[in-house]
């Protein structure tokens, strides 16, 4: 017990970490812009790709140095000439924009690099095992996932609380006009937000991508669990959203590792017929329904406390 | 009688089209299009209930849309089974009342809140009852679905609804009268409520309505209509399968809602036809068709964010005075058009020969030089030579100057049409 | 109203759309005779499984080429056109039915039994409301049982081994592997998920009774990034195998993942051989510990299919993923030539019961009970490939050993089909 539990948290810790490696982008652009980019997951999967493809040429370390850089300059150039044209027809016309975008990059990268999978390789310098816990190896690579998320973190942090830059960004969110008067680029100052933005989804793909799978799918396989950890974290809290992606790693690991079901505890006393949906409910694994418990928590949050859990705005 | 004729004339008209348009497109795809259409111009307007008149943007729309589809083939087997007299074409107001049951439930927890936050929990219940389609196997059927055939229902009239032009016209039927009644509503207290909502919720409050409440009841009322349009899709492919709630089907009406306008009525209905249409038929064309329904999505969002029906309603100021000046006005801005339009079509062209060219040149260099442009076998391109290459580059890049030197003469058009409107207006 | 556009600008206009249309080359001749008989491939070319369908595609283009080479069918050339069923239910039916209005009377599709059975009841009723313009529908991957058993139909026939025959196959090469003890289960959370899991745990116990399945699993198909708890549980449970029918990203993360962990078992899978699966298990390094069942494999010894890989690679730089599809049309092509007749009627005649050697050599039949094809089945392993062995996969420098060759009286399954054949 105590094995599977030490080793669900590591999991789950590891896990909700990469959550927030992923997420950092979105929650700054939606935070700071009020822009929920659809496109976030196709520049994370662009990442991977412009990552995969560097480190063919030059190798590892500048593939996750120049693919944000170049990511993040298209995503800078998509909100010049795209987002800042629709912003003043309201949100929902910036998020369909968005939207239209994740279809164009998507089919872009399986122009250029077609439908299959890339052979994005863990590099070898990293490519062994850090430590071994009750004979389960952990490979130094997810350790180094684990630190850059939270070296991105405390950067982030910051970034945004100690230095000019993040004061300037934060007031142009609540005060635009006062900080335009006080002789600031507003506008530049939300090209360079989602620029940045950007840039942190394709480091995330540039790092994940030799993880897991660089496939031009990945973008559609990630789904909307982004939103949840940004929106459960609370709107303009980066502490949120990284308390909300360790919650989520670690609700889903546990879930994961436990075999429950209705029927587990009350079996002995009631026993529904097969093929109905009471039966359905019944038999259903805590372990099954793990990856969609996320979803459950974001309704909830929601309904009860719609600023979410760091928020200070209501959404 | 004229104002009689003035009122319900265009439905009059509407109908009169329906029934006639079989015959004008006999072939069964296009009939089979067409059906999807009309369950799409439900979906779609029923959705605009939502965006457009309550300022409710939903992630989760399809939600209403599948479960009704699933009740309405559950129904049908019922019915088959149990031999209860049910026709086939009274199955939708299952599906309505599906619908509704379940926009009531979901509503009540989720209308609490407009902007974001519903947009949040839109998502989240969208993806929570996707996910228990595949959990709850016995309703939902697991990932084959819930088929049921729809000719083992009592006949009516000798009609059994095998071939499709016979839910052709079931479909028609249904569409016309939603289409009626929620036209309906918006002409009621409670349509101008919703755009009340939408405006302003804080005012609302302060002339004595609850915004929650009205929100409430337009969510339902919604989930009634998309219940229609499911239970007609399920019938019309007499099957009802998972992806019915799923995300795809949602973000479609989305689409299909803001390319036609959610300002206007007759946006969603415009919407409905064209992204329809486009989907099942841009793939006939290139294998990259997602790629330029990408780039169409965002152009309408850039320079036409009103949609189609804000673009043919910019055109309403024109329709002043004697009938003859109105066809010779818009007869003159037309021609401009018409001249910018030639030029934009070879830009156009030029850039669709290139990408396709280059994406041939990419992931299909296997199947040699030659390209069949647009997948026409009697439009091959020889992708290794020059000539193609430098005709597409000039083509985009001479249309897009030719094109851009076309606009003072639309802008002098439009302002001519203007004047010319004023002064006939007086 | 003035004009204000210059005349230059119209001779710029017509440049443009001249420079453009000009260049488009006269059509090329075609080598064969007559109109072709064209087959409508239904399956998705664009969303997430778009890889999966544009290999499938490029596979029959090569494998119609290679018999319009020698002659097609009757004299006649054989064609595939693409239509994209976006990877949704309604959408496949629309686009079978825009086939139809085509002239297109022969419908093949693969992924997505959910998508097969659509086809195959659509087929159906088509055929029964439309006497005289009967379509038929050839399967080439969809795999669920369900297809040849209880919604069995005469129009759908099938060319790949169900779950059950490949669970058949693999747990007779079970038998001989001494060194599993314990096996551990996990599938996708989904019909054919299922199906691999209620049919393991069944057959495995009959063949191979001494063996303990210490966990069985399901997980929610495509949501799952990272399955390192999942492998956490297979490894708690002291497995030494897994049976998996996982495809797709599902397969690569999760053999991804065991490496990771360390998890040093054996592999036995339905779709190990699927696009990224090979790229993954060059990743996980799990020399030939991953096997996977088939009905045929590159590296088999066997002079003409080994000719016809190589060529298939050479010009579309793809692997031949459906040898079952080679059988399929070659299958077709014989019918049509039988019978001289492109009349589905008359192809779903001449299919019903036909015998055939398969393309790795062999003889196999279409069973006229159920219209699923009988071959025999083979079981590889996944390693670094040999000196003698000429392929590899997705450019990994390893490639499929055959481990065990499963005939074809070990794959005979019973079905429960009542087909009604038309008179």
């Amino acid at each position: 017990m105590a094995e599977l539990i030490i080793i669900s948290t590591l999991n789950g810790v590891l896990y909700g970490m990469l959550l927030f490696l992923m997420a950092s982008g979105l929650t700054l652009i939606f935070s700071m812009m009020g822009v929920l980019n659809f496109a976030h997951a196709s520049f994370y999967m662009l990442g991977a790709f412009l990552g995969f493809q560097i480190s063919q040429w030059a190798g590892f370390i500048p593939a996750i140095i120049l693919a944000p850089l170049i990511a993040g300059g298209l995503g800078a150039l998509v909100e010049r000439y795209g987002l800042r044209t629709v912003h003043k027809h309201g949100h929902v016309a910036e998020l369909l924009f968005t939207f239209g975008l994740a279809f164009i990059i998507e089919e872009v990268i399986q122009m250029i690099w077609g439908k299959l999978a890339m052979d994005y390789r863990v590099p070898s310098f990293l490519d062994f095992s850090a430590f071994t816990i009750y004979a389960t190896n952990y490979p130094a690579y997810k350790a180094f996932m684990l630190v850059f998320s939270i070296a991105i973190f405390i950067g982030l942090i910051f970034l945004l609380t100690r230095t000019r830059a993040g004061l300037i960004i934060q007031a142009s969110l609540t005060h635009p006009n006062m900080v335009g008067m006080l002789g600031h680029n507003v506008p530049r100052v939300f090209m360079l937000v989602f620029g940045l933005g950007t840039s942190l989804a394709a480091i995330a793909g540039a790092i994940a991508g030799a993880a897991f799978v660089t496939q031009s799918n990945m973008a559609a396989l990630l789904g909307p669990i982004l939103f949840v950890v940004v929106v459960v974290g609370g709107l303009g809290s980066l502490w949120g959203a990284f308390v909300a992606s360790l919650l989520i790693g670690l609700l889903q690991t546990f879930a994961i590792a436990s075999d429950w079901s209705l029927s587990k505890f009350f079996g002995s006393y009631l026993s529904p017929t097969r093929g109905t949906i009471l039966f359905d409910i019944w038999t259903v694994t805590i372990a099954q329904i793990g990856p969609i418990l996320p979803y459950l928590l974001l309704v909830l949050v929601l309904i009860f406390r719609p600023t979410g859990l760091f928020g200070t705005r209501d959404t | 009688m004229s104002s009689a004729v003035k009122s319900y004339g265009v439905w009059i008209l509407a109908a009169i089209l329906l029934l006639i348009l079989p015959y004008i497109f006999p072939a069964g795809a296009s009939i089979t299009t067409m059906c999807l259409i009309g369950i799409m111009v439900i979906f779609a307007l029923s959705y605009n209930m939502l965006l457009g008149q309550t300022g409710m943007l939903s992630f989760g729309h399809a939600v209403y849309y599948g479960l009704a589809a699933f009740v309405t083939s559950h129904m049908i087997n019922w019915a088959a089974k149990s031999g209860v007299p049910l026709p086939l074409p009274l199955i939708p107001v299952f599906g309505a009342a599906a619908g509704l049951f379940f926009g009531i439930v979901f509503g009540s927890v989720s209308t609490k809140r407009g902007g974001t936050a519903f947009a949040m929990i839109s998502l989240g219940l969208a993806e929570l009852v996707y996910s228990s389609s595949l959990i709850l196997r016995s309703f939902f059927g697991g990932e084959e679905g819930i088929s049921a055939d729809r000719t083992k229902l009592i006949r009516l009239f000798g009609y059994n609804f095998g071939p499709q032009i016979q839910v052709y016209y079931l479909i028609a039927f249904w569409t016309l009268l939603c289409v009626i009644l929620m036209y309906a509503i918006t002409r009621t207290p409670l349509g101008r409520m919703c755009n009340a909502v939408r405006e302003n919720p804080e005012r609302v409050e302060f002339v004595g309505y609850n915004p929650q409440f009205v929100r409430f009841i337009a969510f339902s009322l919604a989930g009634l209509f998309a219940g229609v349009a499911g239970s007609l899709a399920a019938i019309n492919i007499e099957l009802a399968q998972a992806s019915f709630v799923g995300a795809a089907q949602s973000g479609a009406v989305l689409l299909a809602a803001y390319i036609g306008g959610v300002a206007f009525f007759v946006g969603p209905v415009l919407g409905a036809i064209l992204v329809t249409l486009l989907s099942i038929k841009l793939s006939d064309f290139s294998e990259i068709w997602v790629l330029y329904f990408g780039i169409f999505f965002i152009t309408i969002i850039l320079f036409a964010p009103y949609g189609l029906s804000g673009l043919l309603m910019m055109h309403a100021q024109f329709w002043r005075g004697p009938f003859g000046s109105k066809i010779t006005r818009l007869g003159k801005l037309f021609g401009a058009y018409v001249v910018a339009l030639i030029p934009a079509l070879v830009m156009i062209f030029g850039a669709i020969l290139l990408i396709e060219m280059i994406h041939h040149v990419a992931q299909k260099g296997a199947e040699g030089a030659n390209m069949h442009f647009l997948r026409r076998n009697y439009l091959t391109v020889n992708t290794h030579t020059v000539l193609p290459w430098v005709g597409g580059v000039i083509a985009m890049i001479g249309g897009f100057f030719a094109f851009r030197f076309t606009w003072p003469t639309v802008a002098n058009a439009w302002h001519n049409a203007l004047v010319d409107a004023q002064r006939s207006g007086k | 109203m003035k004009w204000q556009m210059p005349k230059k600008l119209l001779g710029l206009a017509a440049v443009g759309l001249v420079a453009g249309a000009g260049y488009l080359a006269l059509p090329q001749k075609t080598e064969a005779q007559g109109a072709p008989i064209r087959i409508a491939y239904v399956d998705p070319l664009s969303g997430p499984m778009a890889g999966i369908g544009d290999t499938g595609l490029k596979n029959f283009q090569f494998i119609l080429e290679e018999i319009n080479a020698k002659g097609g069918a009757n004299g006649r050339r054989l064609e595939i056109v693409p239509y994209d069923n976006k990877l949704n239910a309604q959408e496949t039916i629309v686009q079978v039915q825009k086939a139809i209005d085509d002239g297109i009377r022969i419908i093949t599709q693969g992924n997505g039994t959910s998508f097969a059975i659509a086809i195959s009841e659509f087929v159906t009723k088509y055929n029964e409301r439309n006497p005289g313009k009967e379509v038929v529908y050839l399967n080439y991957a969809a795999v669920d049982p369900i297809l040849t058993n209880d919604k069995c139909s005469y129009w759908h026939f099938r060319w790949d081994a169900n779950t059950e025959q490949k669970m058949a196959a693999i747990t007779t090469f079970m038998k001989d592997r001494k060194n599993v003890k314990k096996v551990y289960l996990i599938n996708q959370d989904y019909a054919f998920g299922h199906g691999v899991r209620d049919l393991a745990a069944k057959m495995v116990k009959e063949k191979r009774p001494d063996i303990e399945i210490v966990g069985n699993e399901v997980h929610p198909l495509a949501k799952v990034t990272d399955f390192a708890p999942y492998i956490a549980k297979i490894k708690a449970s002291g497995a030494d195998a897994v049976i998996t029918g996982n495809w797709g990203s599902d397969f690569a993360l999760l053999v991804k993942a065991a490496a990771d962990a360390g998890l040093q078992i054996d592999w036995y899978t339905f779709y190990a051989g699927g696009t990224g699966g090979p790229t993954a298990m060059k990743q996980a390094n799990l020399p030939n510990r991953i096997f996977a069942v088939g009905e045929g494999f590159a590296n088999i010894p066997h002079k003409e299919a080994a000719d016809f890989e190589k060529a298939l690679r050479a010009k579309y730089g793809v692997s031949l993923f459906y040898p079952r599809g080679v059988n399929q049309m070659r299958m077709l092509a014989a019918a049509i030539s039988q019978t001289k007749s492109d009349d589905p009627k008359a192809i779903a005649k001449a299919l019903d019961g036909m015998k055939f050697q398969v393309f790795h050599g062999g003889e196999g039949y279409m069973r006229a009970d159920d219209h699923q094809f009988m071959q025999p089945l083979y079981m590889a392993s996944f390693g670094p490939i040999k000196a003698d062995q000429p392929f590899d996969e997705e450019k990994t420098g390893w490639g499929w050993t055959i481990a065990g060759k499963i005939d074809l009286k070990d794959t005979l399954v019973q079905t429960s089909c009542k087909m009604n054949k038309p008179s």
